[in-house]
């Protein structure tokens, strides 16, 4: 039986019983508060040294230490923030508006339209994802908007496949068979009829995907392939890593925060799952 | 746990006459908090006794297959709990044994059949293991003499080459062969009781028939006192001692079958077998008039199954120089068994197939030479009922706007479809304020009701109705096809009535088509098809419904249905 949570109350509820999901959100909207304070909290350009190189943690002017040229850490990672999680909600959306548009299509017309569509999707997934990124990186100068546009290119066909394979069940449906034969146009069956019954299991690894992708671009920064002028999680790990024996605190307060927000999302993700496919979450008891 | 000999080895018991084999004493059983309802079944009290066949007939979630469920030890635990009574075999109470003891029971002295054969065999298992697996569980037979016995069975249940046969994957057996399997599976050990759930709903009714004729041979020849769940008083008539009727967890009447089948007492009792579909003698022959709606020549349809980039797809014939002429009024029936095509001749004329050759007129337009955007004026006038009421309704939408959608297509205003969205759901009897709720605050009969609304929103001339009451219970079937009934008079409305139910086709059809393998084998009026078939099949299929014998009380024929709305 799917029932279909027809108000917000009952998601809400369904939600928060995943104890770890509320967790993960409790944690995400910590991140997402250092993001939108950063300039408040820590005034100035990151990129600016601050206090004396080499400064361990707890120390005068530095609560997380300085690196080797004197930018306070602290700073960095706040700033990171909003790098990291804004190439990860946008190459998710990029992503998500390449990948569903295609699978929609694929898997309603089916036939030849899906033959084509598909074999292009395998095309991309037969190449692996981290190094098809770097090599579009390296081709177009890292720049944030390189950055997105490599990571969605990368992930999208996932998300292909997923959305074809829920139209392709949904379109034999019978109340979808009633749109074609009263008349309603193919967008219409598409966007109206389809699309909302094929949301859940969308949105939720959508959700997981924000996490890759921001894996991906710290893995990009740590190349030294992130964007020059934006302060970067990956960029500082990478930066820091010849010196991690001097210094370990450079790399490992960026590496945490990249552990604890990608944690955060896949917790919410697995909570959201938990909500919307009520059917999976009972067999939890 | 020490057990006596095989029993297969030893002289069957003989029954204390005075002990009944089965004893169910008040026994209660609750669902969940939460549920519709506290006790899935409420304080039920019957007894079965060796060599007879209990019906325990009832709608669906009336509890019978939980009374079932809980004897075979197959409640949902820890969710769904005996709450009270007991359950005496031979005088002996199932619910208080240790559970090796209960374990020895099922399988061993009590055995079931399901209701899904497709389902109920373990399909990467050869069917000659399976039934092997509770001799083997039951008994200390060794392989050689257990294989022996597997070949018994499946001889015994009627199946042809036993020792190959045991050697064969469910997949390559047909329903009914499976349905067999499950039989033989359930006798493995000579069990003294065989409980049936619905053992022939899934199959079709020729198969039906003889499935019934094997049971009910196989309990005659064993004297096993056998507990036969179904919801068909028809299946009743052909093969009840006695009769359990169930009803919201409650036995509402319960005694000799003669008695309850032909002197119903209990009201609900006499609804339902007032709502058994049976042939209206006095229903007059429709008169022909004017030039004919819609004529289908020589439709033709293969599918093909399988296939691939290095594989060559399999043709399937769906439908074979298929011909079909309806008149404007007429109610033309397509009767067949499944895979017979007669969903493909409906879906065709709606325009959801397209059929290899063959001409579709409708008012004299082929349709099948249209383009898309030269069809599209033809879908108003063509509209379809869907057979599932659960997946027909988007569960997003809600009830008003699923019937305004299609006149929205067509360019009507949203504030005037919606207020003809309401007119129309009274029309079918369901509250205007229902156009505001969503599909799955209704039952299935309500749904059912949305899903004609939704049709006869498009001012259709023909209305194409595939199996439209084959998902819903007998109470809410009668119902359902008073209102295609009415409403086809009211407005004038032609309709193709698409089932595999002769009987519910003998109550609403005028004219009736019996396809079979593709093919139109007879066509003719309803009463010509029913009391002068001239095709074999036909035949064999008139045959084959069960009950035919039993004459329903002629005070319950066509008596008002109770209770207004599904």
């Amino acid at each position: 039986m799917l029932k279909l949570s027809s108000s917000s109350g009952d998601f809400w509820k369904a939600f928060a019983r995943n104890k770890g999901a509320v967790f993960g959100l409790v944690i995400l909207a910590g991140i997402l508060v250092l993001a939108a304070f950063a300039s408040v909290l820590f005034p100035g350009d990151p990129w600016d040294m601050a206090t004396a190189p080499f400064q361990p943690p707890l120390s005068e002017g530095s609560p997380l230490g300085s690196d080797m040229l004197g930018r306070d850490i602290a700073a960095g990672i706040a700033h990171g923030a909003r790098v990291s999680l804004l190439i990860g909600l946008t190459s998710t959306a990029a992503a998500l508006a390449i990948g569903v548009t295609l699978g929609a299509l694929a898997g309603f017309h089916g036939g030849r339209v899906d033959d084509a569509i598909m074999r292009f999707t395998e095309l991309f997934q037969t190449i692996p994802n981290f190094v098809l990124a770097v090599v579009l990186v390296a081709i177009f100068t890292p720049s944030l908007t390189t950055i997105v546009a490599a990571i969605a290119i990368v992930s999208w066909p996932p998300l292909a496949r997923l959305a074809r394979a829920e139209f392709m069940s949904l379109r034999t449906r019978e109340f979808v068979q009633a749109a074609i034969t009263t008349g309603q146009s193919n967008t219409t069956i598409i966007l109206r009829q389809i699309l909302p019954n094929s949301l859940s299991p969308i949105i939720v690894s959508a959700s997981l995907m924000v996490a890759t992708a921001i894996l991906l671009e710290s893995s990009l920064s740590f190349l030294g392939l992130g964007d020059p002028n934006a302060m970067s999680w990956g960029y500082m790990i990478g930066a820091a890593r010849t010196v991690i024996r001097q210094a370990w605190w450079m790399s490992f307060f960026p590496g945490l925060a990249i552990v604890l927000t990608v944690l955060a999302l896949n917790l919410v993700g697995e909570g959201l799952n938990d909500a919307l496919n009520p059917k999976l979450a009972r067999s939890r008891g | 746990m020490t057990r006596p000999s095989f029993p297969g080895h030893s002289v069957p018991e003989t029954t204390d006459m005075t002990v009944p084999l089965l004893d169910v004493r008040g026994l209660s059983i609750a669902l969940p908090p939460g549920a519709d309802r506290p006790l899935a079944v409420d304080n039920l009290t019957f007894t079965l006794n060796a060599n007879e066949i209990l019906c325990v007939v009832g709608e669906s979630g009336s509890g019978k297959s939980m009374t079932a469920h809980a004897m075979m030890g197959l409640l949902p635990h820890p969710h769904v709990r005996v709450a009270g009574g007991s359950l005496l075999f031979k005088g002996k109470d199932v619910l208080a044994m240790p559970e090796a003891e209960q374990r020895n029971l099922r399988g061993g002295r009590i055995a079931m059949v399901f209701q899904e054969p497709m389902t109920a065999l373990n399909p990467l298992m050869r069917v000659g293991r399976q039934i092997g697996e509770s001799l083997r569980a039951h008994t200390p037979l060794p392989a050689p003499a257990r294989r022996q016995r597997v070949v018994e069975l499946l001889d015994q249940v009627g199946l042809p080459n036993p020792a190959e046969l045991a050697d064969a994957y469910p997949f390559r057996l047909s329903g009914g062969q499976r349905q067999r399997v499950m039989i033989a599976m359930a006798l493995a050990c000579q069990p003294d009781i065989l409980i049936a759930d619905e053992p022939t709903t899934a199959l079709d009714v020729t198969t039906q028939k003889q499935i019934l004729d094997l049971i009910r041979s196989i309990q005659a020849e064993r004297h096993m006192g056998m507990m036969f769940i179904t919801h068909d008083f028809g299946v009743v008539a052909e093969i009840a001692h006695r009769v359990a009727v169930m009803r919201h967890g409650r036995l509402v009447e319960y005694g000799a079958a003669s008695d309850v089948l032909n002197r119903p007492q209990h009201p609900y009792t006499r609804q339902l077998i007032a709502s058994v579909p049976h042939y209206i003698e006095h229903r007059e022959d429709h008169a022909k008039v004017g030039k004919p709606l819609l004529v289908a020549e020589k439709v033709r349809k293969t599918f093909h199954v399988g296939g691939g980039l290095f594989r060559k797809s399999k043709p399937v014939v769906a439908g074979d120089d298929l011909s079909l002429t309806i008149h404007p009024g007429e109610t033309v029936g397509l009767v067949g068994e499944s895979g017979s095509g007669k969903s493909t001749l409906g879906r065709s004329i709606v325009g959801l197939i397209k059929p290899d050759s063959g001409r579709i007129l409708f008012e004299g337009t082929d349709l099948l030479s249209l383009d898309a955007k030269g069809f599209r004026p033809y879908r108003r006038a063509v509209q379809m009922v869907f057979q599932d009421p659960y997946a027909s309704l988007n569960p997003r939408h809600r009830i008003g706007d699923i019937i305004a959608q299609g006149p929205v297509a067509f360019g009507e205003d949203r504030g005037k479809a919606l207020a003809r969205a309401r007119e129309l759901l009274a029309m079918v009897g369901l509250d205007g304020s229902a156009a505001d709720r969503f599909p799955h605050e209704f039952s299935g009969g309500q749904r059912q009701r949305v899903g004609i609304a939704r049709a006869l929103a498009m001012e259709p001339k023909l209305l194409v109705a595939d199996e439209p009451v084959s998902a819903l219970d007998v109470s809410v079937q009668g119902q359902v096809l008073e209102l295609l009934d009415d409403i086809r008079k009211r407005l004038g409305l032609a309709m193709l009535f698409i089932t595999h139910d002769l009987r519910v086709a003998a109550q609403v059809c005028d004219t009736i088509a019996v396809m079979r393998r593709g093919k139109i084998v007879e066509m003719g009026s309803s009463r010509q098809v029913f009391t002068h078939p001239r095709d074999a099949y036909t035949r064999s299929l008139l045959d084959a419904i069960p009950g035919k014998a039993w004459h329903i009380p002629d005070d319950l024929q066509k008596a008002p249905i109770v209770g207004a709305a599904s």
